[in-house]
């Protein structure tokens, strides 16, 4: 066959290292700067937060009454201290595990249980379709902050509360994101192709429909890690998260919210932590989005 | 598309419906008896009786909801269990005062958003565009309380130019248009802004960056047209897209106007929400939230609507 | 010879649009009433304008939509999810298709490998046995195993893609495989190549071939038979050679008018095919073609011709041709004939 020729060397010329899909995104991720530098900070906040116990130069739950509202910069305490004479310092480190754990749990978990509903509801269509996005239709129709504090404000406060009321307010969105996604790959002549094969429906969702749905409903998630962040210390800072005398971001927000007649800038440094971590977070997911955007 | 808006009005009911089930379904997903705040702990079991029985606590529960759903049509949200009170009347006095705090940051978001976005749009790479996106992702990225308790320390702590407290003055819960009570509302209104300016902004970027790019823009150059004319027919272009943002913005500021309200004690939905939960008043918390979901179906609704009329692309039959 | 697929009077509609109460408003007639036989080792090339039903046809023979009407025998046997009917995944390994967008009907994410051994895998070859399965395809349709298994579909070229859909589409050893509009998105010389693969892969495999196109060039180079439709119907049928030489359809001849000439200077017919087809949401009545028709009478509007046999296997649905009409309507084949030659 003269067409044989032909293709080895056309391979010839395109002989260059094949390369999938996720190695790609991830070499063009490392080339965007603002990204890599979001990243290391964030990285650098997980670090110090998972380290906390062996780095923080104090016990975050033990302050002396004498040093209450040191000024940032006094010597020993270089943060400061809280209301209580706690360490500044010390507080915003191990604050970063409950406020880390807080913005990232629940849209995991919400990023698991929104993409099976959506894949479920965008492969099958029909009724198993309108039963889940009509539902996902009903918890639209509360604003997302309204949503939590009123499922957390019924719960009550408490850490295993905050989680489930933001877990809850995260799946309707993931879901409606990851049934658009997955009723257009559904579409595409490969699906059909595979189901031309003899591919039962699991197998079909899983070698083929998964794969293509993930990355897109990834990206859309990583872009609410930061509300979460956001929302979760704001559930804190109205007393509906975790409970003192836990080190979190939100809380220590809230407590120190009495003292800004007193030492004003303290009060700030909890909120800086937050704003920090969720504009990385935003920058990031950005350039997530930027770099998984491949075209053909 | 009639038809259409007409569907979607029918579609709002179920909807509406299933969010007052929601709201009901609150009390049981409350630990604990509904009615612990006006039962003493140490009370005869008939004296709890005969408080459920006022309640109504005592029948089934879709009857509870039947009838729950029937006095709330009629405004009757029942009676504060920390007040005696009825809800209603409240809930009345705090909205109009979340609804003036949200149109005024509303406005403020809006404008700004819009200008900036515009801006970025027509100044694409240049410092300008910078600026602009980076005011909009620090805008969707900044804890908004915190922002606000910062405003707080700068112009009311330090500077002493604002109040930073209730929405006039001696802790009036009753608005006026006044100086002395708009002064109240700089600080929390500029605030609130911040999200929705953001928000804004990237939307009217990307929208008016994508029609610029449009081949129709090239066309309407090349015949000659003035750039007023221009301006018009891209606004005209970006204003169902960037009026469905907007709309859906404005129900964030209503719903999400709890923490700002805390922070700066305006007396609004989201404070009266706050004291709810903090009572564990739950008559009252079932209310505010329902008629902020209502207020939310309603303007989605709205929204829709609006843009099926204005956008003739849209055709939903 | 036996007949390995036969169609009896296929149907299928679509529901569009919904009312108030979500039922359907209109519907979409897309395949009405086709019926037709391949015998094994031939080609069928199914012909028409967009939107004629052909595509819906291949996806229905293929059960990917189920039939509202009709049967589709496969060596006598029928396939489905209706009690009593043979599985769908031994339909499965006796028919496959390769679809016109080589991009789209392939699976970004998987390697060429994976996507061609994956048919294998599903019909319980080993995973071992399925790569070497991929590599002898592959390297039967042309393309080195060495270079090209492990490469992604966006880093090849459309004929290389659409080589590696035939692998996949061979790759579970089917008796017929459908192709539509399998080279309609090559360029010229590829699809010279293509094409010229095809014929050899059926001559090698003893392959069975149902040929879905617009390009009536391509039909005539590779159908032994060739089916014309138009908004869901056959209006003629027949063997290649006598359905080109001598269409007895209008639509057919228009059809045929409106393709370039392979040699310059050819006389051509003075039948144009005008405006657009019409819409199959509202079809027009009697035969369908009528509106478009230059010989239409009363009586194209008002009934449906039935197909008669021109000749031999040879068969039409008009009007003008006499058995077509009926008595009552008679037309003499002369004045048909006379039409044409002014």
């Amino acid at each position: 066959m003269s067409t044989q020729a032909k293709s080895f060397a056309l391979a010839a010329e395109t002989a260059a290292i094949s390369r999938g899909y996720w190695s790609t995104v991830w070499m063009r991720l490392k080339r965007d700067k603002v990204s890599v530098f979001c990243a290391s900070i964030l990285l650098v906040l997980v670090m110090i937060a998972l380290f906390a116990p062996w780095i923080a130069p104090y016990d975050p739950s033990q302050g002396t009454m004498m040093k209450r509202l040191s000024a940032i910069g006094t010597p020993g305490h270089w943060l400061g201290t809280d209301e209580l004479g706690r360490d500044m310092l010390s507080r915003l480190m191990y604050g970063g595990q409950m406020s880390l754990l807080m913005g990232l749990l629940p849209v995991f978990i919400a990023f698991v249980i929104g993409t099976a509903l959506g894949l479920l509801a965008g492969f099958f269509g029909g009724w198993v379709n309108t039963l889940i996005m009509r539902t996902t239709d009903v918890f639209f129709a509360f604003p997302a902050v309204l949503l939590a504090i009123a499922i957390s404000g019924a719960l009550g406060a408490g850490f295993i509360n905050a989680i489930l009321s933001l877990t809850l307010v995260f799946i309707p969105p993931i879901a409606r994101v990851a049934e658009s996604v997955t009723t257009s790959v559904r579409n595409l002549d490969f699906v059909d192709a595979a189901r031309a094969s003899g591919a039962r429906s699991l197998t079909i969702i899983r070698v083929h429909i998964l794969g293509n749905v993930l990355g897109p409903v990834f990206i859309y998630s990583t872009s609410l890690v930061s509300v979460c962040m956001i929302l979760a210390a704001g559930l804190s800072f109205l007393g509906l998260g975790v409970k003192p005398p836990v080190a979190e971001w939100g809380l220590m927000l809230n407590t120190l919210r009495q003292s800004i007649y007193i030492q004003p800038w303290i009060s700030v440094l909890p909120g800086l932590m937050i704003f920090i971590t969720s504009l990385c977070f935003n920058l990031l997911s950005d350039g997530l989005r930027g770099a998984m955007d491949i075209k053909r | 598309m009639f038809v259409f808006i007409f569907r979607r009005f029918l579609f709002a009911l179920p909807i509406a419906l299933a969010v007052a089930a929601v709201c009901f379904s609150l009390v049981h997903l409350a630990p604990g008896d509904p009615l612990t705040a006006v039962i003493p702990a140490d009370a005869p079991a008939e004296v709890v009786i005969a408080i459920k029985e006022a309640y109504g606590m005592d029948r089934p529960l879709w009857i509870q909801f039947v009838s729950w759903v029937q006095r709330a049509v009629q405004g009757d949200l029942g009676v504060s269990v920390a007040t005696g009170r009825p809800v209603m009347g409240d809930i009345q006095l705090a909205l109009s005062n979340t609804l003036t705090l949200a149109f005024a940051s509303a406005f403020l978001g809006f404008s700004g958003g819009i200008l900036l976005g515009a801006l970025a749009a027509v100044y694409r790479g240049t410092w300008i565009d910078k600026a602009a996106t980076a005011v909009a992702i620090t805008g969707v990225s900044v804890p908004h309380y915190w922002l606000g308790l910062i405003l707080v320390i700068i112009f009311s702590v330090q500077l002493d130019w604002l109040p930073s407290m209730g929405a006039g003055p001696g802790g009036s819960a009753n608005w006026a248009w006044d100086w002395a009570h708009l002064r109240h509302l700089i600080l929390p209104a500029v605030t609130m802004c911040f999200i929705p300016m953001g928000i804004v902004t990237r939307t009217v970027r990307a929208t008016v960056a994508e029609i610029l790019n449009s081949e129709f823009v090239t066309a309407l150059q090349a015949r000659g047209l003035r750039r007023p004319r221009i301006t018009l027919h891209i606004a005209k272009n970006a204003a169902p897209t960037v009026l469905s943002v907007m709309g859906l913005q404005f129900g964030y500021l209503l719903g999400g106007s709890i923490l700002v309200e805390t922070v700066f004690s305006w007396p609004g939905t989201g404070f009266l929400l706050n004291t709810a939960i903090f009572q564990r008043d739950i008559p009252l918390l079932q209310g505010i939230i329902l008629v902020l979901a209502m207020f939310f179906v309603a303007l989605n609704l709205l929204v829709d609507v609006l843009q099926t009329l204005m956008d003739p692309r849209i055709k939903r039959s | 010879m036996t007949s390995v697929l036969r169609v009896q009077d296929l149907k299928k509609y679509f529901p569009l649009g919904k009312d108030l109460f979500g039922r359907p408003t209109q519907v979409v007639h897309a395949v009405e009433s086709v019926s037709f036989d391949v015998k094994k080792g031939r080609t069928l090339g199914i012909v028409g304008e967009s939107g004629c039903g052909k595509s819906t046809t291949a996806r229905l023979l293929m059960h990917l939509i189920e039939p509202d009407e009709g049967r589709i025998l496969i060596h006598g046997k029928e396939y489905g999810q209706i009690g009593g009917r043979h599985p769908l995944s031994e339909l499965r390994k006796q028919m496959q298709m390769v679809f016109q967008d080589s991009y789209a009907s392939l699976n970004p994410r998987l390697t060429i490998e994976d996507s061609i051994a994956f048919g294998p895998r599903i019909h319980g070859v080993k995973e071992v046995q399925a790569r070497q399965m991929a590599r002898d395809l592959l390297e039967r349709v042309g393309l080195n195993p060495g270079v090209f298994i492990r490469r992604y579909p966006h880093e090849l070229s459309g004929g290389q893609r659409q080589r590696v859909n035939i692998a996949r589409a061979l790759a579970i050893q089917p008796e017929i495989v459908i192709l539509d509009e399998a080279v309609s998105a090559l360029d010229k010389s590829v699809q010279a190549q293509v094409l010229n693969l095809l014929a050899d892969l059926k001559k090698e495999l003893g392959l069975t071939y149902l040929f879905i196109s617009h390009d009536l060039n391509v039909v005539q180079y590779i159908s032994d038979d060739v089916m014309v439709m138009y908004l869901g119907q056959v209006v003629e049928s027949g063997p290649v050679e006598q359905l080109y030489r001598q269409s007895a359809h209008p639509y057919t001849r228009a059809l045929l008018n409106s393709v370039p000439a392979q040699t310059p200077g050819t006389r051509k017919d003075y039948i144009v095919l005008e405006g657009d087809p019409p819409n199959p949401i509202a079809p027009p009545s009697g035969c369908r073609f009528h509106p478009r028709c230059e010989f239409a009478r009363a009586i194209c509007s008002e009934k449906t011709p039935d197909t008669v046999r021109v000749e031999g296997e040879h068969r039409a649905a008009c009007f003008r041709l006499p058995q077509s009409a009926g008595h009552q309507h008679y037309i003499a084949l002369q004045e048909v004939q006379d039409d044409t030659t002014h």
